[in-house]
């Protein structure tokens, strides 16, 4: 049997007073797209920030390639290394070049020369159609194209598994395509990846699993014909219905 | 792509004749009232009882001329000490900063003693630090130690001085979005990592303005070291007003800090304006008045 890319076993976190996270376990194989779907205030991106080890969890394991991530005495920065994160506002750094973002986690997490980091980056680049902008800085991109900097930054670092946080909420809806195709294709070069999103024709084509998570548990989980097409638990219909009708 | 070829509408013409007869308007309103409110000072300034005496005392044009070379001369002796300064103080602050921002217990004792240092010298007021360290470092007779009252007065400027701009720098440490914190920290990088090269480059440009705000201040400071027996334009200006038993010398060396400060003060602004644009997060450009 192959170990699970990641495994999350029981996770809880809360802030305070407030639970985000009631005992979640998700499992994502190798080439899979699990796709998170869920209210603002479910839980995903709280689910993926602890993944990240951006949030410490209360309780629970979450294992990445069979190693326990979330035991304080390990390396952070080198498991972080391991996974690229998006986030839904691109978070890139505005003092840097479009080059000098996408090459900085070589430059300083891998140790790679400069010059053999910045050819990575501008592969990189040129792999996310934005082979041209990589002298710009990001507040001269469109905000589709500024996720996919951040799509590419993520990239460059060959990583495991890819955690994408509602990476099309903060786009123009004409803008949003061009990022999820992009995905697309990431997905039929068989990364893994975990996907927090809105997009439902996004998880009907790609996802393999689709999660829906309420008050921070995994309610339902199916293929995307099965919890997207014939919800079993209301609280989905419910969540579904409301999409459609707004 | 070309555009296509416009002549203004009849309205817009009406649009832009109007602005302009505005403009003039305007234009001749303030140059009425400053006429205006210039006039009434001056007239009372003269017209007071005591003017003829003030005048010949405090705007004498020949003693004046007389000090002016030796007033200017100390003020080379400011701009000098203002200048080594400055950069002493941008360095020890930006260290005074980061390390009341280091964290993990380690740095426990370096945190605890930027935070006591940075209370402690901006609760003093700076003559008194000049007078402690002008009389006080030179009396514990250490080998080594500076007793020349122009490198005690500036390092009484550097030890204050540095306290408050560790606070404009923590300001703008502060002020950088845990976003992009968190992008950084996801990518690998370690925390000082994270901190030399995305959240400081972000910092300092966002407090350029203030700095210079602070370093304006400096140089009107630098005046201050006079109390040591440096011989700045303060005191040179003191020595000369004996002299002539005349006070013009005081009112020629505050003219010359002025002419010093307004440049400054005018770069302050222009780079306050293009902030605007220089962090995507730089805040709202001013944009003119709106109707």
């Amino acid at each position: 049997m192959t170990v699970p890319v990641l495994s999350v076993e029981g996770v809880r976190k809360s802030f305070g007073e407030h639970l985000v996270l009631d005992g979640v376990d998700l499992q994502v194989d190798e080439g899979q797209c699990v796709v998170l779907i869920g209210a603002s205030g479910s839980g995903k991106s709280t689910l993926l920030r602890a993944v990240n080890l951006l949030e410490e969890v209360d309780d629970g394991v979450i294992r990445l390639e069979g190693e326990d991530i979330t035991d304080p005495r390990r390396d952070a920065n080198a498991i972080r290394a391991r996974m690229g994160m998006v986030f839904q506002a691109y978070n890139l750094f505005p003092h840097m070049r479009v080059l000098d973002n996408v090459s900085l986690a070589s430059r300083l997490v891998h140790k790679v020369p400069r010059a053999q980091a910045q050819e990575a980056a501008a592969a990189m680049l040129e792999r996310v159609g934005l082979a041209e902008k990589a002298r710009a800085f990001p507040d001269e991109l469109s905000g589709g194209q500024q996720q996919r900097v951040a799509i590419a930054r993520a990239l460059v670092s060959a990583p495991r598994l890819m955690l994408l946080d509602e990476v099309t909420s903060a786009l123009d809806p004409e803008l949003v395509g061009e990022v999820l195709a992009l995905l697309g294709e990431l997905k039929a070069e068989g990364m893994t990846m975990i996907v927090a999103t809105h997009e439902m024709s996004f998880a009907r084509h790609v996802a393999d699993e689709v999660c829906f998570l309420h008050d921070g548990r995994v309610h339902e989980r199916g293929t995307p014909e099965q919890v997207l097409g014939d919800p079993a638990e209301l609280r989905t219909q419910e969540f579904l219905r409301r999409l459609v009708q707004p | 792509m070309t555009a296509s070829p416009w002549s203004p509408s009849a309205v817009a013409l009406d649009r832009v004749a109007y602005r302009r007869a505005r403009t003039r308007r305007s234009v001749g309103v303030a140059a009425v009232s400053t006429a205006a409110v210039t006039g009434v000072a001056v007239l009372a300034l003269v017209s007071s009882p005591g003017w003829p005496r003030v005048r010949q005392s405090f705007f004498d044009a020949q003693v004046a001329w007389a000090s002016l070379p030796r007033v200017a001369e100390g003020l080379w002796l400011n701009v000098r000490v203002m200048a080594f300064s400055a950069v002493a103080i941008l360095v020890l602050a930006l260290l005074l900063a980061v390390a009341r921002t280091m964290r993990g217990p380690v740095f426990f004792p370096l945190r605890a003693a930027a935070t006591a240092y940075v209370d402690v010298f901006r609760g003093l007021p700076l003559l008194l630090v000049l007078l402690l360290v002008g009389f006080g470092v030179p009396g514990l007779r250490l080998q080594g130690v500076p007793t020349n009252n122009v490198v005690l007065g500036g390092l009484a400027l550097v030890l204050t001085y540095s306290a408050y701009v560790a606070e404009v720098f923590r300001a703008g440490i502060e002020s950088v979005h845990p976003s992009q914190v968190a992008a950084a920290r996801s990518l690998g990088l370690t925390h000082a990592q994270t901190l030399r090269t995305v959240v400081l480059p972000q910092a300092v440009r966002r407090v350029v303005p203030p700095l210079l705000n602070d370093l304006v201040a400096l140089q009107k400071d630098s005046g201050l070291i006079s109390i040591l027996g440096a011989i700045d334009a303060v005191r040179a200006a003191q020595v000369q007003t004996a002299q002539y038993a005349n006070f013009t010398p005081y009112v020629v060396a505050g003219v010359l800090f002025v002419m010093l400060t307004i440049p400054l003060t005018r770069l302050t602004d222009a780079l306050a304006r293009r902030s605007g644009w220089l962090g995507a997060l730089g805040g709202v450009s001013g944009g003119g008045a709106l109707r």
